[in-house]
């Protein structure tokens, strides 16, 4: 009924299979979620559907959040996204959407923002092989050369250096959906995800299939 | 209780056999073989455990044709059906790591016999015997 859906990690622990394997998976908190507003072709130009998640305090929401959830008598969200609808989905204004929407889902793209590493160098930003470590060599880390002499005269646009690094928005393709808790809408997916524990999610049905297996 | 700790305690065996560091174990492992299950006995020494809590594995060391075979277990995999203590051996390590070094008699560990349970000091002739015959 929905392409995406809203979550949040909780964590990373591990879990059996039926079978007696040892799977390492992350639990992510997704939903439920209120419908907060339908956008339309005829109203809006384009359909979505505008989803929020995780309820907040009203006295830290903004007057306009306040009205925008009172309109659909929801309380204020913390976090709030738009997703795509299937065609034909019936979907009513204040409703709320649970886990069971991925029932029959094997697979989801998750994105998310990564943890923040702060200024970093080369090596760690971009997987510089850096000097040696011993043989009397005293450059360790430093990135080298950046570039040529008079000719061009300055540093090529786009060059790899050191700098911030992390805090950026990362989808990871194909995640296997281990298992669905719908009592405690929680989503149990195979491996790591993007983002510190209890940072936010869009969790969307994979598209694309992977190749192999 | 957070959810981690719930999810991880209910995958949790509600009792799991009681054993230490230094024991000769027979652990049994389940294995399917296309529709069949069957049993496999994997016994030798415990050297290690590790983790805690659901996480909690333990490693068992054996000499099979002269070669040191050690293999880690979940202690709540679903794969484990048992694990039957056959003796315990006299230790002053959590982790006998320094068995890895030894081959032939050095393999051996001093028995260690259960105060309260005299039936166990009363043939420990034969019980070394038998562990002998194991190794060897």
């Amino acid at each position: 009924m929905l392409s995406g859906f809203l979550g949040k990690k909780i964590g990373m622990t591990q879990i059996y299979t039926d079978d007696g394997c040892l799977l390492p998976i992350t639990l992510i908190q997704a939903g439920p979620c209120s419908v907060m507003q339908i956008k339309t072709v005829e109203n809006d130009g384009y359909s979505s559907i505008k989803l929020g998640f995780d309820d907040k305090k009203k006295k830290n929401a903004t007057k306009q959040e306040i009205g925008s959830a009172a309109k659909v008598s929801q309380e204020p969200k913390r976090f709030v996204r738009e997703v795509k609808p299937d065609a034909g989905a019936d979907i009513k204004l204040g409703q709320s959407i649970t886990v069971d929407i991925f029932t029959d889902v094997k697979q989801v793209d998750v994105v998310g923002m990564t943890k923040g590493k702060g200024f970093a160098g080369v090596m760690k930003r971009w997987n510089f092989k850096g000097g040696a470590q011993t043989h009397g060599s005293t450059r360790h880390r430093p990135p080298g050369s950046i570039g040529s002499n008079t000719d061009p005269g300055r540093v090529i646009r786009g060059k790899k250096m050191a700098g911030r690094l992390g805090v950026e928005r990362v989808t990871i393709k194909n995640i296997d959906v281990v298992k669905i808790d719908k009592d405690r809408n929680l989503l149990f997916v195979r491996g790591a995800i993007p983002g510190h524990k209890g940072s936010y999610l869009i969790l969307n049905k994979s598209r694309v299939k992977r190749i192999g297996k | 209780m957070n959810i981690i700790d719930t999810i991880e305690k209910e995958q949790m065996k509600k009792t799991t056999p009681q054993f230490s560091i230094g024991d000769q174990v027979d652990v049994s492992v389940k294995i399917v073989e296309g529709d069949k299950e069957r049993i496999q006995v994997f016994s030798g020494v415990v050297i290690a455990r590790n983790g805690g809590g659901f996480k909690e594995t333990f490693t068992v060391r054996r000499i099979v044709q002269g070669e040191g075979v050690e293999r880690v277990f979940p202690i709540h995999s679903p794969k484990i059906a048992d694990i039957k203590v056959l003796k315990s051996g006299k230790v002053r390590r959590a982790k006998l790591y320094y068995m890895r070094g030894r081959t032939g008699k050095g393999t051996r560990l001093q028995e260690k016999f259960e105060k309260e349970n005299p039936k166990a000091t009363s043939e420990p002739v034969t019980a070394k015997k038998k562990s002998e015959k194991e190794k060897t």
